[in-house]
């Protein structure tokens, strides 16, 4: 097997807090795990869970409390290594006094490329993030989106092999979310890593190879999107059509939960012959039966309540 | 080498852009004025005052760029969050401070230079002709400049790990308190006790001193400066500034960012 | 490279070697600033009023940081056994009109202005403007009169105006009564050494700088000096006078009975008997070199 884009073991972060920064506060909790060369890889979880600082533990932003990490093979310690790295900030804030052009002229400058290269890339890029006609204007005067698109166009500029993304959805439209979508399925495409975080579930699902729950500082799982979200029993949904007047659905209806003029039930998966049964015999018109797939939001939240409740017990308990 | 050279270009760009050089227009506003006053006076002083004031607004402005520039170099990068894209870049945190030396210093070197080619054309003007005399007034700007290179290193140093504000007290004092370096060496044994004059004894070569650069009064006179002292001032300065940079270096590689 | 390895590579190699390095080129940069100051001294010879309203209200404390350069100036050209003191009297003058209520700038001022030199710069006049400013801006300290007599009277050898600042300055609320009495004594009887041994133990007493002291008593000990060998010069006459012959040593006295024991000046070291028959001071004595550079009577 080849080596992992990705390989992080053990990673720990403490934060020092309070007064005098006496006490610290943990923030990440050895989290071990793998990002595979060409997997796209979403780290997903809520606020302050420690997306955010793992990515900033990964490019050398903030140092590690104890455990190591590698990128291609390389320590995260080894400076050189970012020329084959690419990373997008989260909420990205650039020089104000730069154009979109000038900014990345001057990363570029970074890695090496000569003049020519350097006008052609930028070209390219700006082209690739569609900021061709902005390209000349002083990014303070750039809206949100338009940032994080130069966050995308500098992150991708010099052909990397690995890219981290750091919310790269925050603080876009619709539309702007689908262009990002589309660079990053293009990345994809071109076998490159990627790793990025989200809140947004739907786009994980849709992106990502791989996915990471990360809640209160500590891997919650790593699977599969199908696979994490395999762990619960499917149910079906039965939706019908009933007369409520009618007494020989009272019982059925009775049962049933009003879903604008039809009435849906949900059984588990075993249960839905003997259910498509009653409806039959509740002289209901069958409307159609789908199976319930849990979505990441539902696991999601599940396992913040659950942490939520360990974190309520360890407080109750005094420890 | 060439991403230290990046580093400092885009400083100095930032600089210009933020419209530092402006200081040059009062600068030039100011030898007009003080040409012309100059000229009312008739006591044969009018080179001496020219030559003092001129030094000290070079000094001056200097100063007042040195520091205000000088100790947002790394924490405006670190407040605004523009120094996480930079980072990610193959660019060691040493490579990024040499570089905001160095931009910052090309920044003051441009302006100095400025400023002395107006004190130049002022001169000529009240003079009508220059002499090797006035040579010394112009070593005395290059003092001035290595004086402010060492500011600048200071406040890159405080600029690594304490506010702007906390910066800005922390260098002006330094400053002020290495024009006292002869003072405190000196100071009477009977007054303080033993003990306090070793220990200022020490604290005055730990401190940089910049009275070193002070040849104000040679260069109002037209005195001749021996070119040995030109070389000393420069290792000086170039000793001074590399043991605050290594520190700052050491400083802000251990700094986890917010 | 680690970051503990490189904390410690700049702890132990680069601070030690380079503050080692910079104390070395401190050595040099001062010795070639100093050559460069001798030949016109550190002082920028702007106005004083110049330099206050340059200061603004910061005056009082530049006139502290001016006062430090005074005594640093006087101290190392002590050092350097130089004659020339020329900047004594700008450098007072600036420190005064930047803080007129500056006293022990006077009084320093006062003292070595008016010693001649090497001692001091050798010009009693400016010493009188300066103590007359000083009077001015301070009238309630009757010291300054003090000084103002002591100017007149050992440097520029006028009694009577010494003796109408003494007076003067009795009538200052507070002041010593021996002040009245010191008019009275060398309006009487003009110049003494008794009266000029009061006047220098006065300041001994009084002063609190001790620069000041130090001069006081060397004043004192060649006063002291002077008066034993004009005792010795007395006895010597007397023993000549007796014996029909000049005495070889102060030995010879002592046999006859006419010393206790040989007598030594201030500084503890034996009289003896000069070339020309007179007493004088030992060779050893560290009063022989002292006693041309100090005017006394």
């Amino acid at each position: 097997m080849s080596a992992p884009a990705i390989e992080i073991e053990s990673l720990t972060k403490d934060y020092p807090t309070g007064f005098l920064h006496l006490k610290t506060k943990r923030s990440l909790e050895n989290l071990s795990m793998r990002v595979e060369e060409g997997e796209a890889f979403g780290f997903l979880g809520p606020n302050g869970a420690g997306k955010s600082t793992t990515i900033k533990l990964l490019m050398g932003i903030i140092f590690p409390t104890s455990g190591n990490a590698k990128i291609l093979g390389r320590p995260i310690s080894d400076v050189e290594m970012h020329k084959d790295i690419g990373y997008l900030p989260e909420q990205p804030y650039f020089y104000d006094y730069l154009t979109a052009a000038e900014l990345l002229d001057y990363f570029a400058r970074f890695y090496g490329m000569n003049s020519a290269e350097r006008k052609e890339r930028v070209a390219k890029m700006l082209k690739k993030v569609g900021l061709e006609t902005a390209g000349k204007i002083q990014l303070r005067k750039y809206s949100k989106g338009m940032l994080q698109r130069v966050g995308l166009a500098q992150a991708i500029l010099h052909d990397p092999k690995v890219v981290i993304l750091d919310e790269p959805m925050s603080g876009l439209d619709p539309i702007g979310r689908r262009e990002v979508r589309d660079i990053i399925l293009d990345l994809k495409r071109e076998g490159k890593t990627v790793l990025f975080s989200t809140h947004i579930l739907t786009d994980a699902e849709m992106l990502c190879d791989k996915v990471g729950v990360i809640v209160g500082g500590k891997l919650q799982g790593v699977g599969r999107p199908d696979d994490i979200v395999g762990m619960k029993a499917h149910e079906m949904e039965i939706l019908f059509d009933a007369d409520a007047s009618d007494l020989r659905s009272a019982a059925l209806v009775a049962k049933a939960t009003k879903s604008g003029s039809r009435y849906s039930l949900r059984v588990p998966e075993e249960k839905v012959f003997a259910a498509l049964e009653e409806v039959r015999a509740g002289n209901a018109k069958l409307a159609a039966v789908t199976p319930i797939k849990p979505t990441l939001e539902e696991y999601f939240l599940h396992l913040i309540e659950k942490e939520r409740a360990q974190a309520a017990a360890i407080e109750v308990s005094g420890k | 080498m060439s991403r230290v050279a990046a580093v400092a270009w885009n400083t100095f760009r930032e600089a210009v852009r933020d419209r530092v050089l402006y200081n040059l227009v009062f600068f030039a506003l100011l030898l007009i004025a003080t040409a012309i006053l100059v000229g009312q006076i008739s006591i044969g002083i009018e080179t001496i005052v020219l030559i003092s004031l001129g030094l000290s607004a070079i000094s001056v402005i200097g100063l007042l760029i040195a520091i205000f520039t000088g100790v947002g170099l790394v924490s405006k990068e670190m407040e605004k969050r523009t120094l996480y894209a930079l980072l990610s870049k193959p660019l060691r945190r040493w490579e990024f401070l040499a570089g905001k030396f160095g931009g910052l210093v090309l920044t003051l070197t441009v302006n100095t230079a400025a400023m002395a080619v107006g004190l130049l054309f002022a001169l000529l003007c009240v003079k009508h002709s220059l002499d090797g005399g006035d040579a010394t007034t112009f070593i005395a700007v290059y003092f001035i400049l290595l004086k402010l290179a060492i500011v600048v290193a200071l406040a890159l140093l405080f600029s690594c790990f304490t506010s702007q504000l906390l910066a800005i007290l922390f260098t002006a004092g330094l400053y002020v308190a290495g024009l006292f370096v002869s003072e405190m060496r000196n100071l009477d044994g009977s007054r303080v006790g033993p003990a306090m004059k070793v220990f200022f004894s020490w604290i005055s070569y730990l401190l940089p001193n910049f009275q070193n650069f002070d040849v104000m009064a040679a260069a109002a006179h037209g005195k001749h400066l021996p070119g040995i002292l030109i070389l000393q001032n420069t290792l000086y300065a170039i000793l001074y500034c590399t043991i605050v940079l290594s520190s700052a270096s050491v400083v802000f590689s251990r700094r986890n960012l917010k | 490279m680690n970051r503990t390895r490189s904390t410690a590579i700049l702890l132990l190699v680069v601070l030690p070697l380079g503050f080692a390095g910079i104390w070395r080129l401190q050595h040099g940069i001062d010795k070639q600033l100093g050559a460069l100051n001798e030949e016109q001294d550190q002082v920028l010879l702007r106005s004083g009023k110049m330099m206050k309203l340059m200061s603004l209200e910061y005056a009082p404390l530049m006139a502290d940081i001016y006062w430090t350069r005074v005594v640093q100036y006087y101290g190392s050209k002590g050092e350097r056994h130089e004659q020339n003191l020329d900047s004594l009297w700008p450098l007072l003058d600036l420190t005064t009109t930047l803080d007129p209520n500056l006293l022990p700038a006077y009084r320093f001022g006062s003292t070595f202005l008016a010693e001649a030199r090497p001692v001091g710069a050798g010009s009693p006049e400016h010493a009188v403007e300066l103590i007359e400013r000083g009077i001015h801006e301070n009238p309630d300290y009757w010291r300054l009169y003090q000084d103002l007599g002591n100017i007149y009277y050992f440097s520029m050898r006028d009694n009577e105006k010494a003796a109408a600042a003494y007076d003067a300055g009795s009538k200052v609320p507070g002041a010593a009564p021996w002040m009245k009495i010191m008019a009275a004594r060398i309006a009487e009887r003009g110049d003494t050494r008794q009266t000029s041994r009061l006047l220098w133990s006065e300041i001994y007493e009084s002063t609190q700088d001790a620069t000041i002291r130090d001069n006081a008593k060397m004043h004192l000990m060649l006063l002291k000096s002077d008066e034993d060998k004009e005792q010795l010069d007395l006895l010597l006459a007397e023993f000549a006078k007796r014996f029909a012959r000049s005495p070889k040593s102060l030995q010879d006295l002592v046999d006859a009975g006419m010393l206790r024991g040989i007598p030594v000046d201030p500084e503890r070291f034996a009289y003896v008997i000069g070339k020309d028959g007179h007493a004088e001071l030992n060779p050893k004595s560290p009063l022989l070199k002292d006693e041309p550079l100090y005017r006394r009577f």
